[in-house]
């Protein structure tokens, strides 16, 4: 029987998650927006590893171990330098972590509405385009063709 | 292994090519039946209706297979190329999370050796091809401006889509510059069309339009061809093709919804599973009397595979504009397109400007790009760049080259046990030297137009999903795999039909031209239905 344990991140996983998210995009009273170790954000990336549930352990287990395992314990200054540090490395277990934490962030109702966004899916609404400025295209129009015949090419 | 009743014309793979080549061929009123190894993707499914729309496109709605990892997809080992395999794989193939850039060919592109001295001619011209390309832009419906000097006279169905205040931007500074720009061609319905209703702005084509105005083979070509009784069967996974006593197609083994294997007799057999799907089964069909994979008498199955190499530059400028709030695509410019012997490089490039994102992937790729720091300061600079994005794809031709080549792996396989494709691929000194004065020139268009930030993201990133070349067209069987309307050179009754016939890849999105040369085989086929085997 396939262990279920092993395909979601543990209780202690959930937890330096939340401290680690929490670094990354703190909560900022002035701007009225919660931080990604917000209980409801945090529920929701923690619902959507997926298939990058063993990358998001390699991050964690990596973070883990740069900061011999305080990493709660830290200052803040201390803990955005390692966190910075260690996306700035790249690789795909950063990668992985960094679309988790902003994925789930930037879909929060709360966030979406202090960016001045509307709170909801794409379709069916859409949106407005405006047509722009066409009397742009004024001075390309008077171009003479520039795409090479073939056909004139054979003939010289 | 279940024995089916045997059909006229086989087509494995419902992407672009297959339902094109399916549609063109009802007419004939042959039994005709295609094969899928997907499914059927409704609209409801597609990431923009719902709250998690830009989680989904590194999900179950990732341009890599090998991420997307549905159980209707196969894993592709591309760890020895630098660009990736991007794909889908179900009713409407790559069409399905296409971004709908639609441009043509150039007649040059057609003749790099008469007219470069680089790779080889086609055995077709522009000419030839340009009523099907009149009839696909009908058939997809294509939007985009007539009048532009850097392209041949082309006359499509529906209006532009809307410069808006980004593409405003990208022209202004053009102008300035001096350097030719035009609203992209589009298959994205700019006003209802054929039953299709009209853009409303999603913003998030790639992964699927939820309107259905982004013109998917699934929408436009395949409901025709059914009601004029063409059978398209999905799920249906095929091994290999087999040959008869006489070296004839004689069909295909596949595994069909409920994993059976089955075999499909046919009269005669077209591939379209594009340009890696493609030399992966004719590969996979080796025999006794064909060892080194099916109509691969002249080695080139799999050889000479075209990627586009397509390094994108972007930036930030001061006004907000209206990134992920209208198609992504936007206009193009055919400036550095044609051949100039003052370059250290042949050949040339498009450039094709895009709209910004929505605010989780400007997060994810501004981090990514070093721009966006996590901690405290990550809210102000978000802001700073949330709407304000501006970027440039280079379109990159890269040229033929025979270690560039798609094989079967030996170790991975499907989750039928079918051996997967290996990528193997590496830029040339042309290309990187066409990347290089291409970013350089973007760079210079984004610097015109206000942006700072500047980033350039080479290769791996922004793998188009364009996968050309691996059974090349042409007159000679010992250099090419299909004669000039897509006939095996060594199977009379087998057509291919996808993009891996191509000699060469141009500078553009080769949906078009796939689909032309699809329109043109099929008419081809009908032409000589008589004599069509000898
Ligand atoms: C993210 C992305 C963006 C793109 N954007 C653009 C764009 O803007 N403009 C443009 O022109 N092009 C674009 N393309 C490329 C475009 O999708 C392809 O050029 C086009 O779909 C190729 O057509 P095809 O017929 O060769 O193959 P496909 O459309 O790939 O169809 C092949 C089909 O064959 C099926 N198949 C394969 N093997 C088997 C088998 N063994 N048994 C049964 N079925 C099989 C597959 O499931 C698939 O459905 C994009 C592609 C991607 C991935
Ligand atoms: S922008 Fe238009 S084409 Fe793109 S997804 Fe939205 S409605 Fe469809």
């Amino acid at each position: 029987m396939a262990d279920t344990a092993s395909l979601q991140l543990s209780a202690v996983e959930i937890r330096d998650l939340r401290e680690i998210a929490g670094t990354m995009i703190p909560a900022d009273a002035a701007l009225g927006v919660p931080g990604a170790d917000d209980p409801a954000i945090l529920a929701d990336a923690v619902k959507s590893v997926g298939c990058d549930l063993a990358l998001i352990r390699e991050a964690l287990a990596a973070i883990s171990v740069k900061s011999d395992g305080v990493f709660a314990d830290m200052d803040r200054d201390a803990r955005e330098a390692l966190i910075d540090a260690y996306c700035k490395m790249g690789g795909p277990a950063a990668a992985a972590l960094g679309r988790l934490v902003a994925s789930a962030y930037y879909r929060d109702d709360r966030v979406l509405i202090a960016l001045g966004l509307e709170a909801r899916a794409p379709f069916p609404k859409g949106h407005e385009l405006e047509q722009g400025d066409w009397s742009l295209l004024d001075t390309v129009r008077k171009r003479a063709p520039f795409w090479r015949d073939d056909r004139a090419a054979a003939k010289e | 292994m279940a024995d089916n009743e045997k059909v006229d014309v086989l087509i494995v793979g419902s992407g672009a090519s297959g339902a094109a080549v399916a549609w063109s061929l009802a007419d004939t009123r042959m039994r005709i039946l295609c094969l899928e190894q997907g499914d059927w993707v409704k609209s409801t499914e597609f990431p923009s209706n719902g709250r998690d729309w830009e989680a989904r496109r590194y999900t179950d709605f990732d341009i890599s297979p090998n991420r997307r990892g549905r159980d209707t997809d196969y894993p592709v080992n591309d760890d020895n190329s630098p660009m990736k395999v991007a794909n889908f794989n179900g009713v409407g193939g790559g069409t399905l999370i296409y971004t709908a850039h639609w441009p043509r060919m150039h007649p040059s592109d057609f003749r790099v050796r008469s007219l470069d001295g680089v790779a080889d001619d086609w055995p077709v011209d522009y000419w030839t091809l340009e009523p099907f390309y009149e009839e696909n832009d009908r058939m997809m419906g294509a939007s985009g401006l007539a009048g532009d000097p850097g392209v041949p006279p082309r006359r499509p169905p529906m209006p532009p889509i809307p410069l808006g205040k980004t593409g405003t931007r990208y022209a202004q500074a053009m102008n300035r510059l001096g350097w030719h720009w035009w609203p992209s061609d589009t298959t994205v319905a700019t006003t209802a069309y054929e039953g299709r209703a009209a853009c409303i702005n999603i913003g998030h084509c790639t992964p699927g339009c939820a309107q259905g105005a982004k013109a998917s083979v699934d929408i436009t070509y395949w409901p025709l061809a059914l009601r004029a009784g063409v059978e398209l069967r999905t799920r249906c996974r095929v091994r290999e093709i087999t040959t008869d006593a006489h070296g004839m197609a004689a069909g295909a083994i596949y595994y069909d919804a409920d994993g059976r294997e089955c075999f499909q007799p046919a009269e005669m057999v077209i591939l379209a599973c594009n340009g890696v799907g493609t030399p992966r089964l004719l590969l996979n069909s080796a025999s006794g009397r064909f060892p080194d994979g099916l109509a691969n008498s002249s080695g080139l199955v799999g050889r000479n595979l075209m990627l586009h190499p397509w390094p994108i530059v972007s930036g930030y400028v001061d006004q907000p504009l209206d990134g992920g709030r209208g198609p992504i695509t936007c206009m193009w410019s055919k400036e550095f397109y044609e051949t100039d012997r003052s370059r250290d490089f042949v050949r040339g490039y498009t450039l094709q400007f895009g709209r910004g994102t929505g605010p989780a992937n400007q997060a994810i790729i501004g981090a990514a790009a070093g721009h966006l720091p996590w901690g405290r300061a990550h809210h102000r600079v978000f802001r700073e760049l949330l709407d304000h994005r501006v970027n440039i794809g280079v379109a990159c031709e890269d040229l033929p080259e025979e270690h560039n080549r798609v094989t079967v792996d030996p170790v991975l396989k499907d989750s039928h046990g079918i051996p997967a494709p290996r990528v193997d691929y590496a830029l040339s000194v042309n290309t990187r030297r066409m990347m290089e004065h291409g970013i350089a020139r973007a760079e210079e268009i984004l610097t015109e137009a206000g942006a700072t930030r500047l980033h350039c993201s080479r290769t791996a990133l922004n793998s188009p999903g364009h996968l050309l070349g691996t059974a090349r067209m042409g007159n000679d069987p010992e250099r090419s795999v299909v004669n000039a309307w897509g006939r095996c050179h060594d199977v009379r009754n087998l057509f291919i039909v996808d993009g891996s016939i191509w000699v060469t890849s141009g500078g553009v999105n080769p949906t078009s031209t796939i689909q032309a040369l699809a329109l043109y085989i099929a008419a081809e086929i009908k032409q000589r239905l008589a004599t069509l085997f000898d």
